[in-house]
């Protein structure tokens, strides 16, 4: 059983000293010894004891990472999953041993190569195919290996053409091919990939995609999976971890950890829309409130399928100075992929919404939300001119709005979440 | 089920022990190793016109400027029936592999952050790369000043008392001492970097003033009968020692003193073990420092 296991880790924590107060340049340590000789205290040492008086006195070091236990089975593809600063990078660093670990320890019984940041040690002076060398050999590959691969790493990359060319003449779009090619070939026995998914052109991420997709479930490698795209995790990952402030708050099946993930970052809408400070543009007007009503102007939180909702949106302006005739807004909903499948906008719409300047509210009837069950975002912007040239109020996750399975066709069979939009339509013989 | 004799390829531990080699592991990596190396040759002299002839020229000019000044202007004088030239020749060729493995190791770590900070590979493998690719432009120069050797000796009657010396044979040691000392050096100076900036601007000068004081453009006896006082400045500092010994076996004249040769060899090993147990250290968390 045990034997299963091909990695391990076992209580490990990163922690990062904020400031390097006292130490950090020759010419402090200098001038600590000169105070010391002559007899006088460190002057470093006072700045240090005036923050450990302060409130946050213990903050001078940080857990950037604490005590994450996990293990991994062989052939098992892990998603790691978490908000920016989560701990997700400083993991993986560790993982591929950039950087070691401040306690506990991690065990392996594979090789671990990392997809950290592809292109790492590309040199432009030298052409595609010594590049293909050298970053193979970098991210751990012999020469035998890359030079039995060499041939579909390029054809793989679509750079054919330019594979003898120093890659200072390549387009950004093509070194990252070239690199990705390098780095989806490699063989090791536990491959950490990190976001790689957003590189390229559309038709190159469907071809990362497969091949990750093939390296993973194809040919059984061990895969540490991190990426903000929850479709990717789902389709990809057998199980999955979710870290929080640099701990695992949430460990199990990819499906309820994505929903665990997602759930988390409703934790926003806890603050009123009236003290969010995460907001774009210049606040001469302000979103305060957004409120979901059904047909009998009822507060509502969550919408049956294709049922009437109205999004009562209440705004503070803090400066007249606006062009009314011109106002526009739009609301976007985007789903648990942060996919925008719904768009309302003003200015597409020829709403007239010049009378706004003396009303604090702004009200969007939906007579049929035609979308799948799920759970949606809310984005509202609010701007000047159909170009947006003035840019006045953006909030994204204004509100979260559950939409429910509702019963649309006639034989009254419930829609399944997944798809975007759920039209009038009927199947004919 | 006990996990006591479970085998693991490698633990990545908090724990760290002073001397924690993997050499296995360096030799998997060899081929990035001459990789490495094959991207240091190559890229140097890209979209030069006189390309690798720059690799020649550098040590000539320095010879030959160095023999206006130190010879014909300050009468340091090389020896009987050794030409000026040769010697400084001599002096340069073996001094600059020195001076190019500490130089190009010494930031080993502020150069590549960028890679360093990505990707794990054996760390060491940079500065060994430094050290291999400088030897390729060391036994080109080298080849330069044979050929000058053999001119001056064989087809001039200026080099009278200059021949080959048997001891010769001991010339692979003393690069591969000049190695180690570069590299040792190199990797102490690299890991300080990483929390000392200072050392950067300090290597930049201080390896000039360390030719001063490395028998580059004198001999050691005339140091001696000169100014005796500072003799042992210069007596017991390994890389003139080397220097000189390669002058003594290619000129026969000079010193070549075993005991000291022997602290040489001593001296370079310990320099480069204490370099690599530094280097080691830093590897493992400078990328939280730099």
């Amino acid at each position: 059983m045990s034997s299963d296991i091909i990695l391990k880790v076992d209580n490990v924590g990163k922690q990062y000293r904020l400031g390097l107060v006292g130490t950090g340049t020759i010419s402090h340590d200098l001038n600590r010894w000169w105070n010391k000789t002559i007899g006088k205290e460190d002057p470093y040492l006072k700045i240090g004891e005036t923050n450990d008086r302060s409130e946050k006195g213990n903050s001078d070091y940080v857990w950037a990472i604490k005590d994450i236990n996990f293990e991994v089975k062989r052939g098992e593809v892990l998603g790691i999953i978490g908000k920016n600063g989560a701990g997700k990078s400083t993991l993986l660093k560790i993982l591929s041993r950039v950087t070691g670990p401040s306690t506990g320890e991690i065990k392996t019984r594979g090789r671990i190569a990392s997809l950290l940041e592809v292109g790492t040690g590309f040199h432009p002076e030298m052409t595609g195919r010594e590049n293909i060398y050298l970053n193979g050999a970098i991210l751990g590959m012999t020469k035998a290996e890359i030079s039995s691969k060499i041939d579909e790493i390029i054809d793989f990359s679509g750079c054919i053409r330019y594979v003898d060319t120093p890659v200072k003449r390549y387009s950004s779009g093509m070194k990252v091919r070239l690199a990705f090619a390098v780095a989806a070939h490699l063989e090791p026995d536990i491959l950490v990939i990190d976001e790689v998914l957003a590189v390229g052109d559309a038709e190159f991420q469907k071809k990362a995609i497969g091949k990750m997709q093939d390296i993973s479930k194809g040919e059984g490698r061990t895969v540490l999976f991190v990426s903000h795209n929850m479709a990717a995790v789902k389709s990809l990952c057998t199980r999955a971890i979710v870290l929080e402030n640099g701990t695992t708050v949430f460990e199990g099946d990819t499906e309820e950890a994505v929903d665990f993930y997602l759930s988390k970052g409703k934790v926003l809408n806890a603050i009123a829309l009236s003290s969010r400070t995460d907001r774009t543009g210049n606040g001469k007007i302000r979103l305060t409130d957004i409120n979901f009503l059904n047909k009998q102007n009822k507060s509502v939180n969550q919408v049956i399928s294709g049922e009437y909702v109205k999004v009562n949106l209440t705004f503070e302006k803090n400066n007249l100075d606006i062009d009314f005739e011109r106002f526009f807004i739009g609301i976007n909903f985007k789903d648990d992929q942060e996919q925008i499948v719904l768009s309302y906008l003003s200015d597409e719409m020829g709403s007239n919404l010049s009378d706004f300047s003396n009303k604090n509210e702004i009200t969007l009837e939906i007579p049929n939300l035609f979308i799948r069950s799920g759970i949606y975002d809310l984005r509202v912007q609010t701007g000047i001119g159909t170009n947006r040239e003035s840019h006045l109020d953006t909030i994204e996750n204004a509100a979260t709005l559950q939409v429910l399975p509702g019963k649309l066709w006639s034989d009254g069979i419930i829609n399944r979440p997944g798809n975007f939009a759920i039209l009038p339509g009927e199947f004919k013989l | 089920m006990k996990t006591a004799e479970e085998h693991w390829l490698y633990v990545i531990s908090s724990k760290r022990k002073l001397i924690d080699f993997n050499f296995k592991e360096i030799w998997q990596y060899r081929d990035l190793l001459f990789l490495f190396v094959k991207r240091d040759i190559v890229t140097l002299y890209k979209q030069t016109v006189l390309g690798p002839l720059w690799y020649l020229i550098q040590p000539l000019f320095t010879a030959l400027i160095f023999t206006l000044i130190f010879n014909n202007l300050a009468d340091i004088p090389t020896g009987e029936g050794v030409p000026n030239f040769l010697f400084n020749l001599a002096g340069i060729t073996s001094w600059n592999y020195f001076k190019e493995c500490l130089i190009g190791t010494s930031d080993t770590f502020k150069k590549n952050e960028n890679i360093f900070g990505k990707v794990y590979f054996p760390r060491v493998i940079m500065p060994m790369s430094v050290v291999v690719s400088n030897l390729l432009k060391f036994g080109i120069q080298l080849i330069v000043f044979v050929a000058f050797y053999i001119y001056f000796i064989y087809f001039t009657n200026k080099a009278s008392a200059a021949f080959p010396q048997l001891s010769l044979i001991i010339l692979p040691l003393l690069i591969f001492l000049m190695a180690l000392l570069g590299l040792g050096f190199g990797m102490i100076i690299s890991s300080m970097t990483t929390k000392y900036r200072d050392l950067t601007f300090l290597i930049q000068f201080g390896v000039q003033l360390l030719m001063y004081g490395s028998a580059v453009v004198y001999p050691m006896s005339y140091f001696k009968d000169k100014l005796p006082n500072y003799y042992w400045l210069i007596e017991w500092n390994p890389i003139a020692i080397i220097i000189e010994s390669f002058r003594t076996m290619s000129f026969g004249s000079g010193t070549l003193e075993v005991n000291k040769l022997i602290y040489t060899v001593i001296t370079s090993c310990l320099i480069f073990l204490i370099g690599l147990v530094i280097f080691n250290k830093t590897e493992k968390s400078f990328i939280d420092t730099i």
